[in-house]
């Protein structure tokens, strides 16, 4: 006969209207913000207000129902459902930026280079402009943003690479001290995995400097400049929002949220941070080395 | 088979937990999935009302040749309007709304998988309409910058000239973006893991199946759009080239995002659509669908498809002609899945003993007039043709006899058929008659003569025409005021079917040839529903204890 | 439904009379006249494969009704038609499908492979080459054409042939040609392969002449080339096919075919023309205010006035107000190195000649009810 339904449904909550409205005030900001309408500042800072209170109470919210025992095996497994699709969403995100790279590299590059279907465009249009200089790594036939050093992919890159990759296994490491229920060797990995992103931000932001400062390698520096500061910015950017979400598991880690055989949340950040991770390693090979 | 006499309200609405909360809370905390399902069909009723609004204004304009009512930028702000309005305002909500009603009810589910983040789903998006609104108007206050003139599809360098009103736009794009791939990813889990037990795959109803690709569709193609436009952003405001040749861009990369999504999302409009179809053909033909698996093969292979052949809205750009061939044949190709269906909705009908209720209506010439739309899709998808279509009335023509029967229609079909379960009162059949027929010959009015003035070499999204295309642009905007008005009765019926005055009661098999496990709740359904999952056959149906 | 075929009929019948505006008017050009048969033979089987389904669609509704006592055969989906039917119909879709795409195929290579190769050229493929190239050039909104291998030598240097062709102001929708006519139209000669390079220098426009059979976008930073052969004598009209902003609904397109005598004579006149200009241009004669501000309103109208407006007030807030500009009123170095070199969104305009620059910069400081210096065609020369 009919299987008796469990199912948590939780109550009625203020959270999601909280979330709409500081994701509102964000995106309304911003808006204004752009176009230096001064309301934009006031509204970022109250969305980001908003923003901190929603992700906080409603974290605080599932984690104490967590702890109460609602969850059983099917909501665990809603729950890793939604983790893994929308990981999907953000790999679709960041193909979107790999899939314009190869466009301009490949693809219309070499029709401004002279080559392929639309060849004839550097003849009328650029006679004048040398083959080398739309030449992946390339500013565009009018040199925008004047010459510029395209970045290495050796030294900082390059330990950016091992940081992020030896992130990953100690924070695998957790995992198994999670497992065995070894609070103190999970703890102790956990705020390794945290330091390693951390000094990846800080290499990060050191190499924006550099190249702002040394390289005259800008935003504004054609193709180039564009497609490097969108990846590695929205890469940094998730590096910082995995590093926060990192330190509040590390946290609850602390307080033996966790059993070995229930720990969605911890999985959860760790799915993300290996994604995070992947991408960088697309990020090395795509932007910095090839 | 049960027997379809059977009235019983299932035993499933006993439960420990409280009923709907009092005040405006039920509907701003709510995680019900029918209170959030009810307030994605009004919201998406409103924004009809708005995007019908623009339309008029669009073909009052074109009444005659002339400036009369619209200033240039005015007409074509109101065109991007109308179409952002009724894609993301009508029909994307629209089958959000019969998903939320529908999936749990249909698959034994107590309510959807992540009932909060479902709340979110849906209140992002009187968010983002207020955005979008805020965009149209923004141009109209001091330093508010100039309108948006570049049509639905935002090509750059166009809509690089802009003022701040993209900037609005932009973000739209951003929360719409984030409330679908949340709504999407509820779907998905709720199908995979809220089933009752014993529905496989297989016997799972079509119109969930439908979800379950759109759903995927949705997740793939809506972060792209949503880079594509930062993009944008980030050329508009922080100095990138990714669309400027100076600068080694391509202004063509922004539609190849803007296709790659844009494409798919017209599979997206067209699935939940040919779900509910499924639904009603079989339920008014009293047997069962033709070709179940097939329709489900079919819808796989449309998703599929659909996400490989986005460039064919780009045959003038200048690809090479190994990449117009490749796009050319993988779009005809289409019409394989897309024609299975058909096929299988008409062979349903073929040795059925058809009754003719409004739904059914609707349904029947629905997929005669798809049919036709989908023809001239395929004659657009030939590439020399193409040449001459492109970016003329015959596209917008081809389209509106794709969205209108294929989405929107249905969608109204949909509502009428579920309307009983929802309300608890069947609505005035005779009424409903007179909505079909009065939008039946509104829509065709308009839209046919277009094919006509794209051929003869009238543009699209033009304020002004030359005068040799006057008389069918008068007709067209004719019969538009007759479909346009034809819309009242359909509120009217509706909100007098809500209020149960002159209506009579509804069972809870509100059909009787309608299958599904919606049918054993009672009428109107219950706030909870399936707190115990039932016991289905392999056809879907309870089974016989 | 009938009622569609019917109709769709009818616009078959009527296909070969244009002047009703029923159906693709008839092409002029070789390609045109190619594309327009694959229309039709398309617009056929889609014709016939709609009322093969309409067909069987009334059939049903008229037989399988409940009113008329029929009753549902409720295993026809097993038997072995509706076992098969996934694989059959499939495939006779499929080749209906092939059909139409192998019909296409061959005109579409046709029309892709553009000849590279001027029939002047000594080792030219005399199968496929072009005579002339012409370059199309969107404007917001206007079009320009320029006959690169049609021009004077003046000073050492080459000036191609140029044609600027705005929209006629009229304001009378009921005229016969309302927003199909330009003051300058394109002359070109028929009997010849004429290669059509397009691109623009602002936003996306698209070219298209009903009557060619064809459209092609033009691209800022990119040329795209297209080709065709025009066997009519005649005047041809057509517009923009790409929303490229406010005017887009009023950027016309007007091509005069000529035979090859007549066209000779054409281009002989605009070299006259020209040199005329050139030497004008570049006489050392002494301009005064009033001929700046005459030939700088032409200047402003047609170039800046997309951006700046024609009232000088700017476009919203990307694009700035003119009138009481601290530039436009201040040094006039300054304002001469910005229209000169540009400034972000600005472009530059260098390849404007002195005197058109010292002109539309003069105009700028002076209409409007601005008041500021003259700018003559020397101080744009040292500035350079
Ligand atoms: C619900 C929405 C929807 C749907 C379902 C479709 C379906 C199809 N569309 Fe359409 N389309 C749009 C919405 C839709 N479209 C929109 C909104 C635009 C314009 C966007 C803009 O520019 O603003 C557009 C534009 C558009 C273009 C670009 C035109 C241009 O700008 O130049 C093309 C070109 O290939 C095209 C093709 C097709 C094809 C081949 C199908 C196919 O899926 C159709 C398949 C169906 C059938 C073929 C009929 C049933 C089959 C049979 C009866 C079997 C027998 C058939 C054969 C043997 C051929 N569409
Ligand atoms: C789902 C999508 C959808 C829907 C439902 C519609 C519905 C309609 N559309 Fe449109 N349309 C698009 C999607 C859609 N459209 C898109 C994508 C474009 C391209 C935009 C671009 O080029 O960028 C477009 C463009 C477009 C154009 C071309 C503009 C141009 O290129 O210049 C026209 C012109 O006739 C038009 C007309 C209509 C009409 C008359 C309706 C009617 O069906 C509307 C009927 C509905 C109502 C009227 C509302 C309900 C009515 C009431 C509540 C009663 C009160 C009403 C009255 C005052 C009479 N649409
Ligand atoms: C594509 C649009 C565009 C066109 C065409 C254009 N301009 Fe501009 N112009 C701009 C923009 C944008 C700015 C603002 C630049 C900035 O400050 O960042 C500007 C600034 C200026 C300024 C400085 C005004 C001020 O107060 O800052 C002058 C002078 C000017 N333009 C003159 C011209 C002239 C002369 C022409 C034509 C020959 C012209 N512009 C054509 C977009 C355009
Ligand atoms: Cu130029 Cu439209
Ligand atoms: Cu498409």
């Amino acid at each position: 006969m009919s299987a008796q339904n469990n199912y948590f449904i939780p109550e009625p909550s203020k959270w999601p209207i909280i979330a709409m409205l500081s994701m509102f005030a964000l995106l309304m900001g911003g808006a204004f913000a752009f176009n230096d309408v001064v309301i934009g500042n006031y509204l970022l800072v109250l969305g980001s207000i908003l923003l901190v209170y929603m992700f906080y109470g409603w974290f605080s919210d599932v984690i104490k129902e967590s702890l109460g025992g609602k969850y059983g095996k099917q909501e665990d497994i809603s729950f890793r459902q939604g983790m893994m699709w929308f990981i999907a969403s953000e790999f679709f995100f960041f193909l979107c930026f790999f899939g314009s790279l190869y466009y301009l590299r490949d693809i219309s590059g070499a029709w401004l280079a002279g080559e392929g279907y639309l060849a004839i465009t550097k003849d009328v249009l650029y006679p004048e402009v040398s083959s080398v200089a739309v030449a992946w790594p390339n500013n565009g036939p009018a040199n925008v943003g004047g010459d510029f050093q395209a970045m290495g992919a050796t030294g900082i890159p390059l330990i950016n690479t091992i940081l992020l990759l030896t992130s990953g296994v100690t924070l695998t490491f957790a995992h198994h001290a999670l497992k065995a229920e070894h609070t103190k060797h999970l703890v102790l990995w956990m705020w390794a995995t945290i330091a390693l992103g951390l000094t990846f931000v800080g290499f990060q932001a050191y190499e924006y400097i550099h190249a702002y400062n040394d390289l005259n390698l800008t935003l504004g520096a054609g193709v180039y400049g564009s497609t490097f500061y969108i990846l590695t910015g929205f890469h940094g950017f998730h590096v910082v929002m995995g590093s926060i979400m990192l330190v509040v598991i590390a946290l609850r880690c602390a307080k033996n949220h966790f059993k070995p055989e229930k720990h969605f949340a911890f999985e959860a950040v760790a799915w993300y941070w290996h994604f995070v991770d992947v991408v960088w390693l697309g990020l090395f090979i795509f932007v910095y080395w090839m | 088979m049960t027997t379809t006499t059977m009235d019983i309200a299932h035993d499933n609405d006993h439960h420990d937990d409280h009923g709907p909360q009092k005040g405006w809370r039920r509907w701003v905390y709510s995680n019900n999935h029918k209170d959030i399902g009810s307030m994605y069909l009004i919201f998406s009723l409103v924004m009809l009302i708005l995007g019908g609004a623009s339309a008029m204004a669009i073909r009052a304009e074109l009444m005659y040749p002339g400036l009369q009512l619209l200033e240039p930028d005015l007409y074509n702000n109101i065109v991007t309007n109308h179409a952002l309005v009724m894609v993301f305002g009508a029909v994307m909500p629209a089958a959000a709304g019969l998903a939320n009603w529908m999936i749990p009810l249909m698959i034994g589910a107590p309510d959807m998988a992540l009932p909060r983040m479902n709340n979110l789903s849906f209140w992002l998006l009187p968010a983002a309409a207020i955005m979008l609104v805020l965009s149209f108007i923004v141009p109209f206050f001091p330093g508010g910058g100039s309108q948006i003139n570049t049509g639905w599809t935002l090509y750059p360098p166009l809509s690089l000239q802009v003022g701040m009103a993209m900037d609005f736009l932009i973000f739209t794009v951003h929360l719409l973006g984030v409330s679908s791939v949340l709504a999407s990813i509820n779907i998905i889990v709720t199908i995979f893991n809220m089933r009752a037990p014993s529905m496989t795959l297989w016997n799972m109803p079509i119109f969930v199946w439908t979800w379950l690709v759109t759903a995927f569709l949705l997740i793939l193609i809506l972060p792209v759009l949503a880079g594509g436009v930062t993009m944008l952003l980030f050329d508009r405001h922080l100095g990138t080239s990714f669309f400027d040749a100076a600068g080694g861009g391509d202004p063509v990369l922004f539609q190849h995002l803007f296709w790659f999504f844009g494409h798919p999302e017209v599979y997206v409009l067209l699935l939940p659509s040919i779900g509910v179809l499924s639904h009603i053909i079989p339920a008014f033909s009293y047997k069962p669908l033709f070709g179940r698996k097939s329709m489900i093969g079919a819808m796989i292979l449309l998703a599929s498809i659909g996400m490989v052949v986005w460039a064919h809205h780009q045959y003038t750009i200048g690809m090479s002609s190994a990449a117009v061939s490749y796009f050319m044949i993988g779009t005809i190709l289409i019409s394989i899945p897309v024609g299975l269906m058909k096929f299988n909705f008409i062979a349903t009908m073929w040795r059925a003993s058809m009754t003719f209720e409004a739904p059914m209506l609707f349904a029947i010439s629905i997929v005669a007039m798809f049919v036709f739309g989908g023809l001239t899709g395929v004659m657009l998808a030939i590439v020399p043709a193409d040449l001459q279509y492109q970016d003329t009335m015959f596209v917008v023509a081809h389209f509106h006899y794709v969205l209108m029967p294929g989405a929107v229609m249905a969608l109204f079909a949909g509502v009428l058929y579920w309307l009983p379960k929802w309300t608890g009162n069947m609505y005035n059949e005779k009424l409903a008659n007179w909505f079909f027929w009065t939008s039946l010959i509104g829509f065709n009015g308009t839209f046919f003569v277009q094919h006509f003035l794209g051929l003869a070499g009238m543009p699209r999204r033009i304020v002004d025409y030359p005068v040799q295309f006057t008389e069918f642009n008068f007709i067209s905007s004719v019969a538009a005021l007759i479909y346009g008005l034809s819309h009242i009765l359909f509120l009217y019926l509706v909100i007098q079917t809500i209020r149960g005055k002159g209506t009579t009661k509804a069972k809870s098999r509100s059909w009787k040839g309608a299958k599904g496990l919606e049918w054993e709740v009672a009428s109107p359904a219950p706030f909870h529903t399936w707190d115990s999952a039932p016991t289905v056959d392999a056809e879907g149906e309870i089974k016989q204890k | 439904m009938k009622k569609l075929a019917t109709l769709l009929g009818l616009l078959l019948s009527f296909s070969s009379h244009a002047e009703y505006g029923l159906n693709f008017p008839d092409p002029v050009t070789d390609i045109g006249q190619e594309i327009y048969d694959v229309h039709m033979f398309t617009m056929w089987i889609a014709t016939v494969a709609l009322i093969i389904v309409f067909a069987i669609m009334l059939f049903a509704l008229i037989k399988f009704r409940k009113s008329k006592g029929y009753k549902a055969d409720q295993n026809f989906h097993k038997t072995w038609f509706g076992n098969w039917a996934w694989v059959l119909v499939p495939v006779m879709v499929l080749g209906v499908d092939f059909w139409i795409a192998g019909r296409a195929q061959s005109t579409l290579d046709k029309f892709w492979d553009a000849p590279k190769q001027n029939c002047a050229h000594e080792n030219a493929d005399a199968k496929h080459c072009f005579d002339m190239n012409i370059k199309v050039i969107g404007h917001q909104w206007w079009w320009e054409y320029e006959f690169p291998e049609h021009g004077v030598d003046f000073n050492g240097k080459f000036y191609p042939i140029k044609v600027e062709s705005r929209p006629l102001e009229e304001e009378d929708a009921s005229e016969g040609n309302y927003l199909r006519d330009v003051d300058n139209v394109l002359v070109i000669p028929v009997d010849t392969v004429i290669r059509y390079l397009n691109t623009s220098v602002d936003v996306l426009h698209a070219w298209w002449l009903p009557e060619f059979g064809f459209k092609r976008d033009a691209i800022p930073g990119y040329i795209l080339e297209t080709w065709a052969t025009v066997r009519k004598e005649g005047i041809f009209r057509g517009q923009c096919a790409e929303l490229c902003g406010t005017w887009h609904a009023k950027m016309p397109i007007v091509v005069k075919a000529v035979s090859k005598d007549e066209f000779k004579q054409w281009i002989e006149s605009e070299k006259a023309k020209l040199l005329a200009e050139l030497k004008d241009a570049n006489s050392n004669k002494d301009w005064s205010k009033d001929e700046l501000m005459v030939k700088g309103k032409k200047v402003y109208d047609t170039m800046c006035a997309g951006c700046h407006n024609v009232n000088g007030q700017g476009l919203g807030v990307a694009f700035p107000a003119l009138k009481g500009s601290p530039i436009a009123l201040g040094s006039a170095n300054q304002h001469i190195d910005i229209v000169l070199n540009g400034k972000k969104t600005m472009p530059g305009w260098k390849h404007l000649s002195d005197v058109d620059l010292s002109a539309v910069i003069t105009y700028e400081r002076n209409a409007w009810g601005n008041n500021a210096s003259v700018v003559k065609p020397a101080d744009i020369k040292s500035a350079r």
